[in-house]
């Protein structure tokens, strides 16, 4: 039982030294730098220019979060502060649910309706666009980190003492006038880890994103173009990258650089989270 | 509320702040209520499209039947292939998960000294590890499969899912074994049970319920993951036979449908996504039946 605590820690070093020893291969050929800035993604001539890729990512990413933030913390506030007592147990299985929804599902709907509704969105702003774009991508991505960020914001808030509400109530504070000043207030660090656990959540989702973003290896330049995220890179060549020297490697380079983005964002809610969690007991 | 402790007189200096307090505490309310329509309107409109476009492509031939020649242009077959896949794809690794997280979570909470830090390094490796996305389990269970010398195979899935539904299922798991009563575990403890006794027969026991529900959670998780089985399970048309074939699974069988050029196919895309879907929510929906059923045993 003692030796296989030991497994998840290893396994976190395993992954990283793993996809790390499978990258060293292309690190050796070309510096690190160009391959991160570089936007020339040729395979078949040996050029791995991961940058359409890191923007794709970055502008998909920061497209959810601009949705899904104040949505989901007024969201968490509302279940904590103002519910009534019968509609939290309701809430609740509703965002679990919405949790436990594949990803692929979240895809179908998207090119159902999140494309089309963007293409038409495209229309009225006199662009063109197919609507496989990265607001698509944004758009079902934000959906999808709403339970993560509700759920780690419903927690944060609940940790809180229910005196120091009642002191600021009983001082003449309106309810909100409350929220704002004691509750946001005191759970200001809390607030970032669950909105970086979000990011890092969605800077990771694939399959959704890959069916909704188009999937041109183009650094875009407006919320109409279509984008090339990172995990969708790795999705799509799979099947081919044990076919053009150098691929494999630049893929698990693609992969390493992921989990090591993804490690820090999560390290670091995490640590906030803790030292919150201590400070309140 | 600009003015700095001196909301007792907030009423009494005419109407004007406090009406704006009032419309201010009125605006977010009303900002809130929205929001919370947003989320859960976004759930129903989702699992309603998805059932509303899925349903009418659905018949019985789709669930009962492999894929026969030319199924992807549009011809005779269904999707079995994938969901059995599916199932015994989530099915091994959701026990492979349970064999490997159940041992370390009872380690963390009956062996392990409060404040240890091992156990603060071991929950915060599953809390990071939860992060990871799949896709990176996927490429690092592929780098596993390369090494050990295996093809793409039902196995290899098996153990790709496996080490993403760990850390799912035991942070599950932890937190309800958490809230075991520590009187309860040194009443076993006094009566002269030892550490694995009271691991098995009081703590499991206690927090079944939970558990359950972790491993369903876990399950479900493991039935609707595409990108890490991308890289290790293959796709094949047949219902594999042994560990060692290539198996389809649901998520894949969705995603490939869908990305042909044909409208016969890409309906049955949304029709497999419908029952994908619908295997979700019957999980759900078990889950919660269980804890209740369950949650007779436990003492309180």
């Amino acid at each position: 039982m003692f030796g296989l605590t030991l497994v998840p820690g290893l396994l976190v070093f395993l992954m990283l030294f793993g996809l790390f020893w499978k990258a060293k291969a292309i690190l050796a050929v070309k510096p690190i730098g160009r391959l991160l800035l570089s936007s020339a993604w040729r395979p078949s001539r040996g050029e791995f220019g991961l940058l359409p890729f890191l923007a794709g990512t970055l502008a998909v990413t920061v497209v959810a979060m601009v949705i899904a933030v104040p949505i989901s913390l007024l969201t968490a506030i509302y279940l904590s502060e103002y519910a009534p007592r019968r509609l939290r147990p309701i809430a609740r299985p509703v965002v679990d649910l919405l949790a436990g929804l594949p990803s692929v599902v979240f895809g179908v709907w998207g090119v159902l309706m999140v494309v089309p509704l963007v293409e038409k969105l495209a229309r009225l702003f006199h662009t063109y666009s197919s609507g496989y774009s990265i607001l698509a991508g944004g758009i079902v991505l934000a959906i999808m980190v709403f339970p993560t960020i509700i759920h780690v914001a419903v927690e944060v808030f609940s940790s809180i003492s229910q005196e120091l509400r009642d002191a600021a109530l009983s001082l003449g504070a309106t309810k909100w006038e409350t929220v704002k000043k004691v509750v946001l207030r005191k759970s200001g660090q809390g607030i970032v880890a669950a909105v970086v656990l979000g990011l890092s959540r969605a800077f990771g989702e694939t399959m959704a994103v890959l069916m909704v973003v188009g999937n041109i290896p183009r650094v875009p330049h407006s919320i109409f173009d279509a984008g090339y995220p990172l995990p969708a890179l790795l999705a799509n060549n799979y099947g081919e990258m044990m076919s053009v020297p150098l691929y494999d490697s630049a893929l698990m380079l693609a992969a390493l650089v992921l989990l090591l983005v993804v490690l820090f964002f999560n390290s670091l809610a995490r640590v906030i989270l803790v030292r919150a969690e201590r400070r309140a007991m | 509320m600009k003015g700095n402790g001196r909301q007792a007189n907030d009423q009494g200096r005419g109407g004007g702040q406090w009406r704006r307090r009032r419309a201010e505490e009125g605006l977010f309310r009303v900002l809130m209520v929205l929001s919370l329509l947003v989320v859960v309107g976004c759930l129903t409109l989702i699992v309603a499209t998805i059932i509303w476009k899925g349903l009418p492509a659905l018949k019985l031939s789709m669930i009962t039947q492999t894929p026969k020649g030319g199924y992807y242009l549009g011809k005779e077959g269904g999707i079995l292939n994938a969901i059995l896949g599916s199932l015994y794809l989530a099915g091994g690794a959701t026990f492979l998960a349970l064999l490997l997280g159940l041992p370390i979570v009872l380690y963390l909470n009956v062996y392990a000294r409060r404040f240890s830090r091992l156990a603060g390094f071991v929950r915060f490796s599953f809390d990071v590890l939860w992060g990871v996305p799949s896709i990176v389990y996927g490429a690092f269970g592929f780098l596993l499969m390369v090494f050990f010398g295996l093809r793409t195979s039902l196995l290899a899935g098996i153990i790709t899912v496996a080490l993403l539904e760990l850390p799912i299922m035991s942070r599950a798991m932890d937190e309800v074994i958490r809230l075991v009563p520590r009187d309860l575990t040194e009443a076993s403890f006094s009566l002269g049970a030892t550490r694995l006794e009271t691991a098995f027969k009081v703590v499991v026991r206690q927090s079944l319920p939970g558990i359950l529900t972790a491993v369903l959670i876990a399950f479900g998780r493991g039935i609707g993951d595409a990108a890490s089985v991308l890289f290790t399970a293959g796709f094949t048309d047949r219902v594999p036979t042994s560990l060692l074939q290539p198996a389809a699974t649901l998520p894949l069988a969705i995603f490939f449908q869908l990305g042909t050029p044909f409208p016969e196919v890409r309906e049955r895309a949304y029709a497999s996504a419908a029952v994908l879907t619908i295997l979700i929510l019957i999980i759900s929906l078990v889950s919660r039946a269980l804890v209740r059923r369950y949650t007779r045993h436990t003492i309180r």
